[in-house]
């Protein structure tokens, strides 16, 4: 703060002034780092994997299932897109809706301590580990009824169920007061208050809050190679089997060491990344107000 | 009979159907209450969740840590699932102080490089750029947390080991051959790493500390800032004046937050670290594995006594260091905020 005290001669003194211009200038210049090395990484990355990916993109690995050697050429993952969606779909019926629902009971309805608790246990699940939350529904449901996409959709619904409820109890709060007010005077409920007055004004950040849920849900790898297991042999669309998924495909052809398999992964993680930019981008265009990231 | 699906018709039943819900009592006091619980035991699920994780995976590790002891695979840093037999329970063939390293070096390795990053980018999105820039600033190093974990990891095989290794061959050769600290930089150096494994890792936690960071940051009093800079402060001094005093808690409670995700991540450490579950290597440039990568590798080839249960157990620990972590971080932050 030294170099701060107005009154000392220093102040005036143009060569101690040129001199702290200088230092602020070059650790502001550090920062200005800081964000170019973020961004040319971000950059890097998508750049690279769109080259890798485009070479080995076609219409038949949007189309076909995986050749049964890996180091065969052709074939696509269909099967994992396929299983993707059907895992994620069934998450989101899941998570979705109770994670709107408990956002509604802690901004509506929860008081005191437990409220308190409630919220303060929905940010730490957001950061407990996903490949703990796939040991969670193995030892509960797989080890009963057997590997299956089911099983990889309970987990992903636990990765999703906190992100939603933190975005939906964010955009509640934004709701202002007097419309609860406005609505209870006209006689209605605090059911119909909230479901036709606070969800709807709430609507966009809960949309997007929702599509980053599902972005998340569509990128997690490590739970469901304890749930869903994977399936290369053919295309499963009963969730009561085990299933593969786009992710689970990357994974495993990527550290195959064959050049076709790798080339296919390169391709998936290509299409796993659009998928995943494509939600995240119709998500800020619901609602720029929402927190993107998921920290 | 006439069609009811004229537009008159249409507007006399939506009034029909709205009055009685608004001014008959019993039946929206029902369903009002209905409401009401179910919204509450929605609110719950989280904190069954949580507490079936803990429940379910020690009673899933019981059968290895009844046959082992509890504390012995904290003590042991040798994992050997083959040399594992229903009738011996000493030594412990599972031990996990070698994965716990793993996961504590992985993660600083991860945080030292990330969090300046983050505090730096996240300082230029709130008071160095340009009012346009912000926006999408911010926006880009956000799209940094939406790559997925298998990309990332997979990148990191393929595009960031090779362009590291000259660097690291580099430091191999030079601070390797230091006496004393150069245990901990020798080579050779195979690509697949502890080091790698905290790159990639350093790369997935920045977006996250650096969102936390931009909020404190924001929540600076305008008031104080502008007094700063009428003062005549440079603008690195009306950072280091206004800013950063502030939000120290809140960077450390941002740090930790991302402590706790790197911690727990799995699939791109476990693609770039090496899987080498045998035992504890001190060069930062050698093979190795942690917590949640052995788990990723070895469960549905668990296939020796206890093997399965012995992974639980790492679960088990993985889970309480994330729990501690988090819940830490999130008073922190709390606290930072608030402030």
């Amino acid at each position: 703060m030294t170099q701060l005290a107005v009154g000392t001669p220093g102040f005036r003194n143009r060569p101690a002034l040129r001199r702290r211009r200088a230092k602020s200038a070059v650790l502001v210049g550090l920062l200005i780092a800081a964000v170019v090395v973020a961004v040319g990484v971000l950059a890097w990355v998508l750049v690279y994997v769109a080259i890798q990916g485009v070479g080995a993109l076609n219409l038949g690995f949007l189309t076909q299932t995986p050749p049964g050697n890996p180091a065969a050429a052709g074939g696509g993952f269909y099967n994992g897109i396929v299983g993707s969606l059907i895992i994620v779909g069934i998450a989101a019926l899941i998570g979705i809706p109770l994670g709107i629902g408990a956002a509604i009971y802690l901004v509506e309805y929860g008081r005191g301590r437990l409220a308190d608790t409630i919220r303060f246990f929905n940010d730490v699940l957001i950061g407990v580990p996903t490949i703990v939350t796939g040991a969670f529904i193995y030892a509960i449901w797989v080890t009963r009824f057997g590997f299956s996409g089911f099983a990889g959709s309970l987990a992903l619904a636990i990765v999703m169920l906190p992100l939603v409820t933190r975005t939906t109890e964010e955009m509640l709060r934004l709701v202002p007061n007097e419309l609860r007010e406005g609505s209870l005077a006209l006689g209605a409920t605090r059911s119909q208050t909230v479901m036709r007055v606070c969800i709807p004004t709430a609507l966009p950040g809960i949309i997007t809050g929702a599509m980053l849920a599902v972005a998340r849900a569509m990128g997690e790898t490590a739970p469901l190679l304890l749930t869903a297991l994977g399936n290369d042999l053919f295309t499963e669309y009963n969730p009561a089997k085990r299933m593969s998924t786009l992710s689970l495909q990357i994974f495993d052809n990527a550290v195959t060491g064959f050049q076709e398999g790798q080339g296919r992964a390169w391709a998936g993680a290509l299409t796993l990344i659009a998928i995943v930019l494509i939600f995240t981008f119709v998500a800020r265009f619901f609602g720029r107000r929402v927190r993107t990231s998921n920290a | 009979m006439p069609s009811p699906a004229g537009v008159g018709g249409g507007i006399a039943a939506s009034t029909v159907r709205v009055a009685p819900t608004l001014l008959k009592r019993g039946r929206p006091r029902f369903a009002d209450r209905i409401f009401g619980t179910s919204v509450s035991v929605m609110g719950g699920i989280v904190l069954v969740v949580i507490v079936g994780m803990v429940v379910f995976l020690v009673l899933e590790g019981l059968p290895a840590m009844q046959h082992y002891g509890f504390f012995s695979f904290i003590t042991a840093s040798r994992w050997t699932p083959s040399t594992a037999f229903p009738n011996v329970s000493h030594p412990n063939p599972y031990g996990i102080l070698q994965f716990i390293y793993g996961t504590m070096l992985t993660s600083i390795i991860g945080m030292i490089i990330a969090v300046p990053l983050a505090v730096g980018a996240a300082l230029v999105i709130t008071e160095v750029a340009p009012q346009r820039v912000k926006g999408p600033l911010s926006g880009l190093v956000d799209l940094l947390a939406a790559v997925p974990s298998v990309v990332y990891g997979f990148w990191g095989i393929f595009a960031l080991i090779p362009a590291i290794k000259p660097v690291v061959d580099f430091l191999t050769t030079t601070l390797g051959t230091v006496p004393v600290i150069g245990v901990a930089f020798q080579g050779p150096f195979f690509g697949v790493s502890y080091f790698s494994a905290g790159l990639v890792l350093a790369i997935m936690v920045l977006p996250i500390i650096a969102a936390v960071c931009r909020e404190v940051f924001r929540s600076t009093p305008r008031n104080e800032k502008e007094a700063a800079l009428a003062l005549g402060a440079t603008r690195w001094e009306m950072i280091r004046i206004a800013v950063l005093p502030r939000a120290r808690s809140g960077i450390v409670g941002a740090s930790l937050l991302g402590l706790g995700r790197a911690l727990g991540e799995t699939i791109a450490v476990t693609m770039v670290i090496g899987n080498a579950v045998l035992h504890i290597n001190g060069s930062i440039f050698s093979q190795g594995a942690t917590m949640s990568s052995v788990i990723a590798n070895e469960f549905t080839e668990a296939t020796e006594p206890f093997h399965l249960s012995a992974l639980f157990v790492v679960g088990f620990w993985l889970l309480i260091v994330a729990l501690v972590v988090n819940i830490v971080a999130r008073l922190v932050v709390h606290r930072g905020v608030a402030l």
